[in-house]
């Protein structure tokens, strides 16, 4: 089922107020996204805690109702 | 006929079969909880265990199929575990590495990540230096 790329910003954007979000349509279906999500939050944390965070904020729909999200995370200054 | 006579065998039969029952439920639930166990072994005993849809040979999954040709292009040695194969495992290695997404990589015990991680490290020559560090076999040209 697809989700709407303004859906996955307000949920990552709830999770990390501070973030630059960038989400790309991969394929213009709604359903292959890209996003890249650079925040404060991230600093000091490993790539695979940063992708974690990402995940925990999508509440479960990473792997479900969201199958392709090719996520990539930056620790802001 | 006396009512007790007929009453005691029948009785008898459903505390049988539940008996039985459970026995057979808790068969199956041994693998069940079991499942956390067999990946750890698995995770231990490979020196690089990559868990994917599909094999290395025919992946079903365009992330899957990336992963593994990252792997291949650093001509790493790796076992694959088609987790299709097996819901349990699929389902099992989400919560194993708190991850919601196959493949998943894993190095000397170590979760790497998944295709995207892969894919950022291979991209900027880490991923090469970081198998090299662990002691990893690299046979690329």
């Amino acid at each position: 089922m697809p989700m709407q790329a303004t859906e996955i910003e307000k949920l990552i954007r709830s999770a990390f107020p501070d973030a630059d979000i960038t989400i790309t349509d991969l394929a213009g279906d709604n359903d292959h996204y890209a996003a890249m999500v650079t925040s404060a939050a991230f600093k000091g944390k490993s790539r695979v805690q940063q992708h974690q965070m990402v995940y925990e904020a999508l509440k479960g729909r990473m792997g479900g109702v969201l199958h392709a999200l090719s996520l990539q995370t930056a620790a802001k200054d | 006929m006396e009512f007790g006579a007929t009453l005691k065998p029948r009785a008898g039969v459903p505390i049988f079969v539940d008996r039985a029952n459970i026995v057979a439920a808790l068969k199956d639930r041994v693998p069940m909880s079991n499942i956390q166990d067999r990946i750890a072994k698995d995770v231990a005993e490979n020196d690089v265990l990559l868990f994917m849809k599909g094999t290395p040979v025919f992946p079903q999954c365009g992330f899957s199929a990336a992963a593994v040709g990252i792997l291949s292009h650093l001509g790493v040695k790796f076992k694959a575990v088609d987790v299709l194969k097996d819901p349990e495992v699929r389902q099992g290695i989400k919560e194993f590495s708190n991850w919601p997404t196959i493949p998943q990589l894993y190095v000397k015990g170590e979760f790497v990540g998944g295709s995207d991680i892969m894919k950022e490290m291979f991209e900027a020559g880490e991923l090469g230096s970081f198998l090299s560090e662990k002691g990893i076999a690299l046979e690329s040209a």
